[in-house]
Order: structure tokens, then C-alpha cells, then sequence
């Protein structure tokens, strides 16, 4: 075993709050002042990572991860234990960071490299390289307030990344830009790589750190509660968030804007919604593709004479992608009894683009809500779908093409 | 604390182009550029020498140029726009680029070199501008003027010593930003750069020997409008309460630079 770029051992961060700011003043010359709360955002956390590595960061929001990424790089200290960095650090959390507006790309690509530590020698010879990576022709001697949010991405990938770092650092920083774009700093990283630079990853999709990393490290209040490879560690990401969530659904419905909606005049009730996977397993997470249940449990409050259950599967932006009802399918349910208990299994191939979408539920009378709407209920459950092992596509739908070619030449 | 000074050394070339930055930002989007950084200065001295010379006919006793309120204001006016150009901007250094410090590693002690040393380039203009004045008053200020570089220094050190204290102050607790520029225009009418020292009388007269501006701004004002050498006593009280103030803001940066990134 070789000597770790970077090695971590009993770190912790703390936030320390003093009942007056003096007082933490003074505790900076050795005065004997308590601060009245630490609140540790990290604690005991110990970890090697070996040269050529690509480790993907993974954790909620609030886990801790870009306190690490911040410790890792510096702009914050440790409160306790110690970090051992073998090596030049190129941190990509925030591109676009610092560009002065009424500058050119060149001028602001230079004062980047500069804050980077590179000297004008240096940043001079790398400077054609970095005009040319970015690829945004003459508007790089432009001011930079006349770019594209996309051009400027560009401009500040192309320096961070000009010289091969031995740690880089990503912080979901692929996914900005313009498709092109993103191949090719994804290339890039991927060229580091092979040089044998070591990669850390923050990312909360499974698709981008299962492509890049060997290694994950799961992070939830602060600890490492998981260290191994990335498909075990998301499967047991996943598996953690969806038991919280089942947990927490009572609370979201109540405070939260974006959170379920219900309304109607209560007739009749969705009791419970779950989406099942192909293998009958309670899912948050779906395959493209994959053959899914949605099982809806309804119950009859007062009589009706119709009872018909509509859905929608809407995306993250609120289209639909798809919806219908039981009066089209020709399903309604005449005189349910007050105490009647209906269970829908609704299955559907997951035919929908990688994403995260939500089910939307009607239980009206007819065909439209406009006559009687007993219930309806917006995001009344949330999934994912991610592709597994389907051939990369993109787009909102999965419309599995068959492509034959022909050489056309003799 | 010499481990700090060795990688703000290595960042050199940072440093100088921020402050080149710094310069040619003011000419983005603006006709008259940095110009604007010496006609501040000299608005105030034309509004003084209006009001007080004319206005109110004081005289400047020891020199026969007419109009030597004005020369003598310059003079003033070029120590203390240094002095509190220094502070006022150290004062927020930290803070105005909170966002900076966080996502991005480097030596912290850029940020107040960086002020010091555009704050210095705004002085060096203002002396050109003042000079070329001065010539065409008819007023030429004489060898003595070789010793504006150690006054220069001088000025640098206690601006930079107290305005990096204060910026660090500032991080923690904001009122100091809000204070400081007051007490900054106190400060500036506790010093005789509008009026003789001699006219003073009042009963507070006999501390301000505790201003350690005074020596520095008579200074100033002996080598450009009397033609005389700095009465060097003085200086050495004002040169002391630099110094201490340097190390101590170097010090107390380093001590507060951990914990100063958690605040922000």
C-alpha cells in the first residue's frame, strides 16, 4: 500500500458560538472563555485515500459534505484531528466564482489563476490552451457581462482544470452547462484520471458517480457511516432516505409550499399509495424501463353514485407525461357503500427519461373533477427513475430506438 | 508570521495584477477613469480653500504665495487621503469579499496588500496631480521633498496596521463598520490639515499630541509647502505607534484568520 494522497484522521469541524463576539476574542489569546454552543458539523471522521482514487462524496443536504470539500481545500480549518495532503489541490465548487464583469475572459481567466497561485509565466504559456478548451472564439477578449451563463462556465472550467492538479475536486459542477460542454469536461476529468489524479466527487445523482468512482463515502450527521463501493453505498443511500421519508410524509403535508396539496369535498379518500418495483418491493427508485405498480388503497366516506380514480405522473416541473382514469378504462364503481374499501394496482412500464417525478390522484365522479371532486391530492408520492442499464439517452420519454447501418461506400 | 509573508511573497503576482485590476476597473464604463481618484481629493481642497480663504480671509502665517491656504491643504490632503483611504477600505476588505474567502484557498494576507498597495497607487497619483498644481501656482517644494518616500512608508504601516485591525474587527462584530468613519472624521478635524496648528487654544489643545497623525501630517505639509526637512522627534513617536500597530494586526489576523471564515 502506497503512501495516501490524503488522509484524514479524526477530523472534526465545529461552529462555536460565544455569548459575546469579545469573548471569542479573547479565547484567541489563551483566556479561559467557554463558548456557550459547539455545534459539530463534523466529528471523528478518518479516511485514506490513495493516489489515483476517484471517490464520490455522498450524504442529504446538511450531512456535511461541503464542510469536508471546504476542509479539504483549505478555505476552512479544522477544529480538531488532523489532514495530511500530499499534493496541489484544484477545487471546483462554484464555477464562475469572482469573474469581474466589465472584464475580458483573458483578464479574468489570468486573475483566476493568479488567486490559484500560478505565476504570469505560468498562467501565459497555459493561456492558448485555455482559449482554445473553452471555445467561445472572439468572446473571450469580450467583457464577460456580455456572456452566456454557458460561456462563462466554460471560460472558468477551462482554467481550473488547465493544469493536472493531483486532487480535484468536483462539487456537482458537471451538470452546468450545455451538453457538448459537459462531454467534454467530463472527458477531461476522465484524462486526469488516467493520469492518475485522484478525483473526489460530491453528487447527489447515482448515474454521474457510478461512472467516475471506484469508492463511495456515505456522510449523515456529520460521520461516515458508510465507506465501500458506490452501488452498495447508493443502495443503501436510497434505502435511508426512502425509510425517512415514509417517516416524515405527515410533517411535509403540512408546512412545507411544495409539499402534497389535498382538497375536495371528502367523499372518498386515497388511504395509501405506495409504487412497487418489478420485484414487488416498495421503490423510490425505478429502472427505465422497468415494469412498476402504482397500488392505490381508497375508502368510502359518504355514499356517492360514481366513483372514478384519475392519476397524472407529472415531471419535476409540473408537466404531465402522462395521466387518465377509471372512466376512460371504462372502470367506474356504482354505489360504493360508506366503509367500502378499494384497492387500484395500476402497472405501467417506467417508459420516462432519468429524472424525478410525482403522482398526482383524483377520485371524482366522471370523467372531468368539474362536477364533483371528492379528493384530489397533488405530489401524493415522489419517485426517481435512473438508468441502470439501458443505453444512455436523453429526453423526457424512454423510446428505445433499433438503429441498423450500412456501409454505403465500396 | 514569517511563513504568512513567504506565501503572500509567492502570490506576488496575484497581488499585482489585482491592484492593476483594481486601477483598470475604474476606467470600465467611466470617461474620466481613475481621474476621478485625485478630482475627489482636490474638490475638497477647492471647496476649503473657497470657504476658509476666501470666504473667511485666514491667512497662512510664514510664506508669501497667495495662494498658500491651498498649497498648505494639498499637502494635508495628500497625508490624510492616504491614511484614511487605508483604513476605511481595510475595514471592509474582509467582509466585501466573504463570498471569495470561502470558496477559494489562498493567502488571506493578499486581500489587505491588495488595498495597501492600490490605496498607495491613488496617493502616487495625487502627488503628480498636486505637483503639476504646485508648478503652476508658481510653488516649487525644494530638496526636502526626497523624504516623502519615509513619510510614505510611514503612512502605509499605521493606515494598513490599524485598518487590518479593525477589518478583522469588523468580520465579527459589524458596528465597527459603522463607527470607524465617523471616528475617521473626527479624527480628520482633531488634525490640523485645515487649519494651523498655531490657531489652536481651547482646552484640549495639549492632547493632541496624542494623534499620531499631527507629526505625519506636518510632515508633509513642511516638505511640500515650507521647504523644510520633518521635525523628526515627533515622527519617531508616530513611527513607534506604527510599528506596534503592524505587529500587532499581523498578529492578531493570524490568531483571528481560523475562525474568521466560519463567521462570515
Amino acid at each position: 500500500m502506497s503512501e495516501p494522497i490524503l488522509h484524514v484522521e479524526n477530523l472534526g469541524k465545529a461552529y462555536r458560538s460565544y455569548s459575546s463576539e469579545w469573548r471569542r476574542m479573547l479565547s484567541w489569546f489563551g483566556a479561559p472563555v467557554k463558548p456557550i454552543e459547539e455545534r459539530w458539523v463534523l466529528r471523528h471522521l478518518n479516511f485514506g485515500i490513495q493516489p489515483g482514487e476517484a471517490v464520490g462524496i455522498v450524504g442529504q443536504n446538511g450531512a456535511g459534505k461541503s464542510t469536508l470539500l471546504k476542509l479539504i481545500t483549505g478555505t476552512l480549518r479544522p477544529t480538531e484531528g488532523a489532514m495530511r495532503i500530499n499534493g496541489r489541490i484544484a477545487a471546483m465548487l462554484e464555477l464562475g466564482m469572482g469573474f469581474n464583469p466589465e472584464f475580458t475572459g483573458r483578464r479574468n481567466a489570468y486573475h483566476t489563476a493568479g488567486l490559484m497561485g500560478f505565476s504570469q509565466e505560468e498562467i501565459e504559456k497555459a493561456m492558448p490552451e485555455i482559449e482554445s478548451f473553452a471555445e467561445i472564439g472572439d468572446y473571450f477578449d469580450e467583457p464577460v457581462r456580455t456572456y452566456s451563463s454557458g460561456m462563462q462556465v466554460r471560460v472558468m472550467f477551462a482554467v481550473a482544470t488547465a493544469w493536472r492538479p493531483e486532487i480535484l475536486i468536483v462539487d456537482e459542477a458537471l451538470s452546468v452547462g450545455d451538453a457538448y460542454f459537459q462531454h467534454k469536461s467530463f472527458n477531461r476529468i476522465r484524462e486526469f484520471q488516467e493520469m492518475g489524479a485522484t478525483l473526489l466527487i460530491v453528487a447527489h445523482d447515482r448515474s454521474s458517480i457510478q461512472t467516475l468512482c471506484d469508492r463511495a463515502i456515505l456522510l449523515e450527521n456529520g460521520r461516515v457511516i458508510k465507506d465501500g463501493n458506490p452501488e452498495e453505498i447508493f443502495d443503501f443511500y436510497n434505502a435511508m432516505i426512502a425509510e425517512k421519508e415514509n417517516l416524515t410524509v405527515k410533517v411535509v403535508k403540512l408546512d412545507n409550499g411544495k409539499a402534497q396539496t389535498i382538497s375536495g369535498t371528502g367523499e372518498a379518500r386515497v388511504e395509501e399509495i405506495a409504487l412497487y418495483n418489478s420485484k414487488g418491493e416498495v421503490a423510490e427508485y425505478v429502472n427505465v424501463g422497468e415494469p412498476i405498480e402504482l397500488r392505490i388503497k381508497v375508502k368510502v366516506h359518504r355514499p356517492v353514485e360514481t366513483l372514478v380514480l384519475g392519476y397524472g405522473i407529472k415531471d419535476r416541473l409540473g408537466q404531465v407525461m402522462y395521466g387518465t382514469n377509471t372512466w376512460h378504462t371504462g372502470q367506474v364503481i356504482h354505489n360504493p357503500r360508506p366503509g367500502d374499501e378499494y384497492r387500484f394496482v395500476i402497472a405501467f412500464p417506467a417508459n420516462l427519461g432519468i429524472g424525478s417525478y410525482s403522482i398526482q390522484t383524483a377520485l371524482v365522479d366522471r370523467d372531468t373533477h368539474l362536477t364533483a371532486n371528492y379528493e384530489w391530492r397533488d405530489m401524493a408520492l415522489v419517485f426517481n427513475v435512473v438508468n441502470i442499464d439501458k443505453t444512455q439517452f436523453a429526453g423526457c420519454l424512454w423510446n428505445e430506438p433499433r438503429i441498423s447501418i450500412e456501409s454505403l461506400t465500396q | 508570521m514569517f511563513g504568512m509573508l513567504l506565501r503572500a511573497w509567492r502570490y506576488r503576482h496575484f497581488i499585482y495584477s489585482s491592484i492593476k485590476n483594481e486601477f483598470l476597473s475604474r476606467f470600465a464604463r467611466s470617461r474620466l477613469g481613475a481621474l476621478w481618484m485625485v478630482i475627489h481629493p482636490l474638490a475638497q481642497v477647492t471647496i476649503f480653500a473657497f470657504i476658509l480663504s476666501a470666504v473667511l480671509s485666514s491667512k497662512l502665517p510664514g510664506i508669501d504665495n497667495r495662494y498658500a491656504y491651498a498649497l498648505y491643504l494639498m499637502a494635508g490632503m495628500l497625508a490624510w487621503s492616504l491614511f484614511s483611504e487605508l483604513v476605511s477600505r481595510s475595514l471592509t476588505v474582509f467582509v466585501d469579499n466573504g463570498s471569495l474567502l470561502k470558496k477559494m484557498m489562498f493567502p488571506r494576507i493578499c486581500l489587505p496588500l491588495i488595498v495597501s498597495g492600490s490605496a498607495l497607487v491613488n496617493s502616487l497619483l495625487l502627488f503628480v496631480a498636486i505637483l503639476a498644481i504646485f508648478a503652476l501656482l508658481g510653488h516649487l517644494p525644494g530638496w526636502n521633498i526626497l523624504w516623502l518616500p519615509v513619510l510614505i512608508v510611514l503612512n502605509v504601516m499605521l493606515g494598513a496596521g490599524l485598518g487590518l485591525v479593525l477589518g478583522v474587527f469588523n468580520v465579527f462584530i459589524r458596528d465597527v463598520g459603522q463607527v470607524v468613519p465617523i471616528v475617521l472624521q473626527f479624527w480628520f478635524w482633531l488634525t490640523p490639515i485645515v487649519y494651523i496648528p498655531t490657531t489652536l487654544t481651547g482646552r484640549y489643545k495639549h492632547w493632541l499630541f496624542l494623534n499620531p497623525m499631527i507629526p505625519l501630517v506636518n510632515a508633509y505639509q513642511n516638505i511640500l509647502v515650507f521647504g523644510k526637512e520633518p521635525k523628526w522627534l515627533p515622527l519617531t513617536g508616530t513611527a513607534i505607534f506604527a510599528i506596534v500597530s503592524l505587529i500587532f494586526a499581523l498578529f492578531f489576523f493570524r490568531k483571528a484568520a481560523p475562525e474568521m471564515v466560519d463567521t462570515l
